[in-house]
């Protein structure tokens, strides 16, 4: 009734279509963005004693990878290098797919992380950060005497 | 003919599996010598990386494996499946023998020379 049966523009359904895809199967957008498919992937999961975050990033120095913490706000940043031959040289690209250039993720982390207790460590492409949760924010099972 | 480069001595023949797997994102660059193809496999280890070569089809496997604390529930997942999987069509001019693999920070590089008779060659014109 309201949307007609052939779309006048193919590609504004597509998007339309797309967008009503991510709203089904996606967690709610945060302010900062929808970052899915950007780069890094993001994996995040939990535990009663920590929060561990696992970002998908290959092909970086370690060193040159920044994550800060601040005020419970999870930044990680840096540059990835590109392996593309230079214009002049006598090679062809024939695929180009791989992410090269800045990138940025913010993600919030929950209120009981504790920022005096972050790791992070980067193996085989995947930086993993983990984040200890507070002491009081644990759950403790209280004895009955 | 069939040829295994394999990071490890590999198991059974990968092609037959049908699990879902994720599509590595790749950069292929080819120059008088070769192709040279790079594929992102983060979270892959150097021992769970298989490469298959098998009439001219070169397939790439990996699986992730993650240093995962026990009890962990996930709350937000972008890589959905923990194995990436992508198969390349080779041409002739290739020479399948020789290829060459290095991991390094979960980006696999892969070189696959021309065959000798492949290469360019500068064709001398005689005036005579």
């Amino acid at each position: 009734m309201f949307r007609s049966l052939f779309p006048r523009d193919v590609f504004a359904e597509l998007d339309r279509l797309q967008r009503e895809m991510q709203q089904a199967f996606d967690v709610t957008p945060s302010i900062r963005g929808v970052g899915r498919g950007g780069y890094p992937a993001l994996n995040v999961g939990g535990t009663p004693q920590s929060v561990e975050i696992y970002a998908f990033a290959p092909g970086l120095d370690p060193a040159k990878v920044e994550v800060n913490l601040e005020r419970g706000v999870l930044t990680i940043s840096g540059e990835r290098p590109s392996g593309l031959p230079a214009a002049d040289e006598k090679a062809a690209v024939h695929l180009n797919e791989r992410f090269a250039g800045r990138f940025r993720r913010v993600l919030s982390l929950p209120e009981d992380a504790d920022p005096s207790a972050v790791t992070a460590a980067y193996r085989d492409g995947v930086l993993h950060v983990s984040v200890k949760r507070r002491e009081a924010a644990q759950p403790r099972r209280i004895e009955i005497h | 003919m069939t040829n295994d480069v394999s990071v490890k001595p590999d198991e059974a023949k990968p092609a037959a599996r049908a699990e879902a797997t994720l599509l590595p994102p790749v950069d292929v660059i080819e120059d008088a010598q070769g192709i040279t193809l790079y594929a992102d496999l983060p979270g892959v280890p150097k021992d769970k990386v298989t490469l298959h070569v098998e009439d001219d089809t070169l397939s790439i496997e990996g699986e992730v494996a993650l240093p995962v604390p026990e009890g962990m529930q996930a709350s937000h997942a972008e890589v959905q499946l923990p194995r990436y999987r992508r198969v390349f069509q080779l041409s002739k001019e290739l020479d399948a023998d020789k290829v060459s693999a290095e991991l390094n920070h979960g980006v696999l590089k892969l070189r696959i020379p021309k065959a000798e008779h492949a290469q360019p060659r500068k064709v001398e014109i005689r005036v005579g």
